[in-house]
């Protein structure tokens, strides 16, 4: 029975994602509690692997059918892998090609999968993971103790893996498996277009989330931010209803954002959003709902309605 | 050309959570269930299909509670045919649980593309639409922004991180996890909604229930706080001194300020 552990490194244009290092870092741990190696599969960028110190072992995968993620090309592609390497567990991110590739090949190879973990441990031969459930409000432990598993985890879960330069122990070509008749072609790909904001680099962001309801009340948070002179941010919710432009967008597919002090009002925390704001100096949540889970990660807090609370500080810092 | 919206109902996460006896499974008894949101967002997606090219929506869910009102509305919204799939076991059930029994359900339909939302809050084993596309031999997508479709092909947007999305061209059938529709789900009147409960029209079926796949679930908790949000307490104007202290405690705003 398999003892190692198989690591998908993401990249955009050859540049290693952070997580990626998260999970290799993670992956040696438990390769070593099971006495086995870490395996990294890099496909479509054979330049990145020489930013995988982390690694025993890099498979890399080339073929212009994998340069940029596409669902159905990377499933054959990691199906390939994962025969050629029989690890124990497979560990993808929470992120597009996780969702992607996590569920499709938990099916199709066979293993149970545990999704939104931010814990993973080896107790004998299994591997236990912790995952977010109800958007944070709960959290469940699960048991993987199949000769072979997968886990999807959630950004910014572990420290960083710190060998970035230097190759891998080893690194070998494999070659890529039959990528004819693809049902899936990639046209192009688009970046969201910019605004003049950077909101990652500012000091204080007011960020503002569903509670707000209304497109009218965002008058509310724009004084304050107006106030403080500093950008407004926001959850996804508010950037889908059309009501800032996608650059304001904090969180998993918007921005990450470190300002010194982040100002909450009307979100809930969701692990999406949190992945893009926990890092923040100081964070102040004003939240009606004492269990969101934005208290986890703030460092002040208030269940005060965000109507009442907001024209006080307006009017305070209205000058 | 067919589409067929999958959706389903989920304890609704404004309330409190409490667990059962168990520790496995939250206490369903006093809560509310409501329409899952990214599935709200496929339907829109779906209906705008519709408008553009003349396809038929059908949607489809599991018997879960408070289901029949989101089936409904999506009637209400323009949907051609809902089905409501009988015979659920109650509490939660795995992902592939229910993919096992939509692929069942699939399996004897006719369609172009199904469409549900990108992901559900209690997916401990994984999002819906890879499963069933996995299932089934179909190409898929999660975290989809936009779909175009005819002749057999869909245009579709695949969202990455930081707001940069891939488009792609699916050949047809296939599965998309939706994550945001081109516009915000469109709200049914309340008068509609009542027509369409008055005149019927929702179908039901069988659920082909098959022994469950559970991933090991140890147990269910609530997540240890950090404990550091310190709470302020008191009226908002008083509220409003103590966050501006802070701040201004940080040199982030002046002192005079
Ligand atoms: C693949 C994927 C990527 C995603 N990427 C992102 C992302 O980049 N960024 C992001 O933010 N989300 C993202 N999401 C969405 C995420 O899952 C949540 O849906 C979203 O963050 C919720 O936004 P919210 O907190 O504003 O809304 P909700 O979760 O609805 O929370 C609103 C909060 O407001 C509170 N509230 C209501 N009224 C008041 C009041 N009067 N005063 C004070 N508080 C009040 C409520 O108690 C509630 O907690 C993503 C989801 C997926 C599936
Ligand atoms: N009664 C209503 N009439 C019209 N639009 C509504 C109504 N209720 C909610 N909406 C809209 O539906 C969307 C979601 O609302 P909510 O579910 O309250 O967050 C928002 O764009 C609201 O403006």
């Amino acid at each position: 029975m398999g003892s190692d552990v198989l690591v998908l490194a993401e990249h955009a244009e050859g540049e290693l994602a952070e997580s990626t290092f998260e999970l290799i870092g993670k992956a040696r741990e438990l390769a070593s509690a099971w006495g086995g190696q870490t395996h990294v599969a890099v496909l479509g960028a054979p330049r990145a692997a020489g930013a995988l110190g982390g690694a025993d072992v890099v498979h890399v995968v080339d073929h212009p059918a994998v340069s940029v993620y596409s669902p159905e090309a990377y499933e054959r592609c990691m199906l390939s892998v994962l025969e050629h390497v029989q690890p124990k567990l497979l560990l993808l991110g929470t992120t597009t090609p996780g969702m992607d590739l996590g569920a499709a090949l938990s099916v199709l190879w066979d293993a149970p999968l545990a999704a939104y973990a931010v814990g993973l441990v080896a107790e004998g031969d299994a591997a236990v993971a912790t995952c977010q459930i109800y958007g944070g409000k709960l959290m469940a432990e699960v048991v993987l103790e199949s000769e072979r598993s997968i886990a999807t985890v959630i950004g910014g879960s572990f420290p960083p893996s710190p060998g970035r330069s230097g190759g891998a122990g080893s690194t070998c070509t494999d070659e890529p498996p039959d990528l004819g008749d693809l049902r899936t072609v990639v046209r192009g790909v688009k970046v969201p277009e910019a605004t003049g904001v950077d909101i990652t680099a500012a000091d204080i962001l007011v960020s503002v989330g569903r509670g707000i309801q209304s497109r009218d009340n965002l008058t509310l948070v724009e004084e304050l931010a107006g106030a403080l002179g500093v950008p407004l941010s926001a959850s996804r919710p508010i950037i889908d209803q059309g009501w800032l432009p996608k650059a304001h967008q904090v969180g998993k597919s918007g921005q990450k954002v470190k300002p010194r002090a982040y100002l909450a009002f009307g979100i809930s925390g969701a692990p999406e959003h949190l992945e893009g704001m926990r890092d923040a100096e100081l964070i102040v949540a004003c939240n009606t709902d004492a269990g969101a889970p934005i208290f986890d990660v703030a460092h002040y807090g208030t269940t005060i309605d965000l109507f009442d609370l907001l024209p006080e500080l307006s009017a305070r810092l209205g000058g | 050309m067919k589409l067929i919206v999958a959706m389903r109902q989920l304890p609704d996460l404004v309330e409190e959570l409490e667990l059962d006896s168990s520790g496995k499974d939250i206490d369903r008894e006093y809560l509310t269930f409501v329409s899952n949101e990214w599935d709200e967002q496929a339907l829109e997606e779906a209906l705008l299909l519709k408008e553009a090219t003349g396809a038929e929506v059908c949607v489809v869910a599991l018997d879960e509670p408070d289901v029949d009102s989101t089936l409904y509305t999506a009637l209400a919204k323009g949907a051609d045919r809902a089905v409501k799939l009988t015979g659920i076991p109650e509490g939660w059930m795995s992902t592939h649980d229910r993919a096992a029994i939509l692929s069942a359900w699939l399996a004897e339909q006719s369609y172009d593309l199904i469409m549900t939302g990108v992901q559900a809050a209690d997916d401990l084993d994984g999002q819906l639409a890879a499963i069933v596309a996995a299932r089934l031999g179909l190409p898929h997508a999660a975290v989809v922004v936009r779909v175009d479709a005819k002749d057999g092909v869909a245009v579709v947007s695949q969202e990455l991180g930081g707001g940069t999305a891939v488009e792609a061209e699916i050949r047809l059938p296939a599965v998309l996890g939706v994550q945001t529709a081109r516009q915000p789900p469109r709200y049914a009147p309340i008068t509609r909604i009542r027509q369409a409960m008055n005149a019927g029209g929702l179908e039901e079926a069988p659920a082909a229930v098959t022994p469950g796949v559970r991933p090991g679930l140890r147990r269910l908790f609530p997540p240890q706080r950090s404990g550091q949000a310190e709470m302020l307490e008191g009226a908002p104007a008083d509220v409003a001194e103590r966050i501006i202290d802070i701040l201004r405690s940080k040199g982030l705003i002046d002192a005079g300020a």
